[in-house]
């Protein structure tokens, strides 16, 4: 058992539950889209890209790039929540929440391929 | 560069993680943690705001307290965040300082600079390796010149003193172990550029390594390697290495043929000395009696072996004869620094001494006693390391040789004007009267300073002139290019000295010659020669004017005219 393989699998399976747990619900309805939850998303996909540093494997490579897509678009979705909330002052509209909602959905979408390559990693390896 | 991204990545990835989890806690405690607004009412902070308290009280703590004042619970909070947050900054900022100190993280910066310098370079180049006493000596030789090099060597204070060297030209220099391939392409053994590898390490397992890998990545360029053990040098000549030296070989050769030739050794060093140097005087060593030698070590081997060989009777001094191994003719046992041993070895009556040791104090004492002992003495001093050559100088022996520089300028010499080492080549077979002929007219050439070698190929390039008018099937002859093209009844200051065709090699070839397209001529003359002789190489019209002694007239108009007429 490599604790490596370990952590970061914990990391990258948790951010797209969460994610998902973010993502359901009606998408523009802010009642169904909580911002801890985003929070949390955040902080795990960093984790999970951190931890992708310095690995000079090929499927190192990609599962860096394919989390640095999330957190990017996660990021992004912050930032357009931060911004209708307090800097224009629109508040949580569904026009916004849908924005920040479909980022995250693209997020998603990157950590689901991050799932998938470290499946295919693991089946390839089969130790 | 992918090599620095990786170490800065992988040494920052624990720093980064915990940076990461205690600014995630600290938000999430601030967010969780009910507060009051102004009014006293309950309220929560929200993730904007959070982040932008713990942002700045992580590095700068005195903001005051955002937007709201906080109470006791979340000052409890922060006062705790306060903690953990500064020393997980000192912490990566702590790591990244020490990976920047890091000696390895050193290396790569060097090396990553060094590859972009060398994959910049626009000019032909060598590469050196070993940058010791030879390969500093022919550094300098080629930047002298205006040529290009880059210097490879295993210890880092070469490399710095490299630096500190005061040269014409800029050197990239490289700490790197040359006997390893990585080591070499970066340097730039892959270079188109590069015009030629030089091994020159200490190491002759290392110079054999370098040249198998020059051999292998890049077959087409020059390859100079120095090989101190004949079964070495067999080994590099098994696969082709064309130039292969040995230091020891090289230095007792060319003191033999001090010795022995000295109208030749002579115009060697006349040939391939450095421009503006004053002509040297020539020394006749005494011959009849014996000559004393001072170290047996693979210089003195060498060494005694040509001496003999030149028919020279040798007594050998030699401190260690068991450690070298026993002289095979007369010897006497010391190192030569007292008058005991130098009496023993029968100083007064002999011709000459060769200070041969490698230790420059030994060398320098032995010459100081032995010439009290006979004032007369036609003394050969070894000065082993470069910055005792003033110390030498001092002393005045007839010669000096710096075994270093000895076989840096023959290397010198066969990468600038291959044709002037196959001149000394071919000189050493024919008669010392050919020679002494040659100084003489050399000496009447060019009055004070050595004369300047040049190579001139008969081709397109370097002699258009003479190309097309040799395509127009007007016999040219060597006598016709000797002929100055501003008057061509003055003689050019020059003399032809070897002449290439195919395979054939005609050493002082004779004024009648005829040039043939494809002919390679090598030329000594006085300074400024050169620049005249190449206007009748290339232009059409000084070349006709040499020719026929008529010139032609250029233009269209004219050209009628004097038809008409």
């Amino acid at each position: 058992m490599n604790p490596e393989k370990v952590v970061f699998g914990f990391f990258i399976v948790l951010s797209l539950t969460l994610n998902f747990g973010f993502f359901v619900g009606e998408m523009d309805n802010p009642e169904h889209h909580h911002v801890l939850e985003l929070f949390a998303v955040i902080v795990v996909n960093l984790v999970a890209t951190i931890l992708k540093f310095g690995d000079r494997t090929q499927m190192g490579a990609v599962l860096l790039s394919t989390s640095l897509v999330a957190v990017l678009q996660l990021l992004a979705a912050a930032l357009v929540w931060g911004v209708a909330l307090y800097v224009t002052g629109t508040g949580t509209t569904s026009a916004v929440m849908a924005s920040v909602v479909s980022l995250s959905g693209g997020a998603m979408l990157a950590n689901v391929i991050s799932v998938v390559l470290l499946i295919i990693e693991t089946v390839m390896l089969r130790r | 560069m992918d090599n620095i991204v990786f170490i800065v990545l992988r040494r920052m990835r624990a720093p980064l993680l915990w940076l990461v989890g205690v600014y995630a806690l600290a938000l999430l405690g601030l967010v969780l943690i009910p507060g009051q607004d102004a009014q006293g009412r309950p309220w929560h902070m929200d993730f904007f705001h959070a982040f932008y308290f713990v942002s700045f009280m992580s590095t700068t703590i005195g903001f005051g307290e955002v937007p709201y004042e906080f109470t006791d619970g979340q000052r409890l909070w922060v006062t705790l965040c306060i903690y953990a947050t500064v020393v997980v900054w000192i912490y990566a900022i702590g790591t990244l300082l020490t990976l920047i100190q890091d000696r390895g993280f050193q290396q790569a910066i060097t090396e990553r600079r060094f590859a972009r310098r060398i994959a910049r370079l626009r000019d032909r180049f060598y590469l050196v390796c070993g940058y010791g006493e030879t390969g500093g000596a022919l550094v300098r030789a080629l930047t002298e010149r205006g040529q290009h090099a880059v210097a490879l060597d295993i210890r880092e204070e070469r490399i710095s003193a490299l630096r500190l060297e005061p040269l014409r030209e800029y050197v990239p220099g490289l700490c790197g172990d040359a006997s390893r391939p990585r080591h070499l392409l970066a340097a730039g053994l892959g270079h188109p550029r590069c015009a030629g590898v030089v091994a020159l390490t200490n190491d002759n397992q290392a110079n054999l390594r370098i040249a198998l890998a020059t051999r292998l990545l890049h077959p087409d360029i020059q390859l100079i390697c120095r090989a101190d053990s004949r079964a070495v040098e067999a080994n590099m000549a098994s696969f082709g290495t064309p130039h292969i030296y040995d230091p020891f070989e090289t230095f007792a050769a060319h003191l033999a043929t001090a010795l022995e030739s000295p109208c030749l050794y002579l115009l060697n060093q006349w040939l391939s000395g450095e421009e503006s140097d004053p002509l040297a005087e020539p020394r006749f060593p005494p011959h009849g009696r014996h000559w004393v030698v001072c170290g047996y070590g693979r210089f003195g081997k060498a060494l005694v072996r040509r001496l003999t060989e030149a028919g020279l009777a040798v007594v050998v001094v030699e401190a260690d004869p068991e450690r070298t191994g026993r002289p095979t003719g007369e010897w006497v046992r010391g190192v030569g620094v007292d008058a005991g041993t130098l009496g023993r070895a029968g100083i007064e009556r002999a011709a000459g001494l060769v200070a041969g040791t490698d230790d420059d104090a030994d060398n320098l004492s032995i010459v100081m006693t032995a010439r009290e002992l006979n004032p007369d003495l036609f003394v050969v001093a070894r000065a082993n390391l470069e910055e005792n050559q003033t110390l030498f100088a001092a002393l005045s022996p007839q010669m000096v040789m710096h075994p270093a520089s000895i076989v840096a300028n023959r290397i010198r010499v066969l990468m600038a004007t291959p044709l002037l080492s196959e001149f000394e080549r071919l000189m050493m077979f024919q008669e010392e009267t050919l020679a002494c002929q040659l100084v003489s007219r050399l000496a009447a050439l060019s009055s004070e300073r050595v004369p300047v070698v040049w190579e001139t190929p008969i081709d397109d390039e370097a002699a258009h002139a003479l190309s097309v008018g040799l395509g127009e099937s007007r016999p040219v002859r060597l006598a016709d290019l000797l002929r100055d093209p501003r008057g061509r009844e003055q003689a050019l200051a020059c003399i032809p000295l070897l002449l290439v065709r195919g395979r054939d090699r005609m050493l002082l070839p004779g004024e009648e010659t005829r040039l043939h397209p494809g002919e390679r001529l090598l030329f000594c003359g006085r300074p400024g020669v050169r620049g005249r002789m190449e206007w009748t190489l290339q232009n059409l019209h000084a070349l006709n004017y040499v020719l026929t002694g008529e010139s032609r007239p250029q233009g269209w108009v004219w050209r009628h005219l004097i038809k008409g007429r």
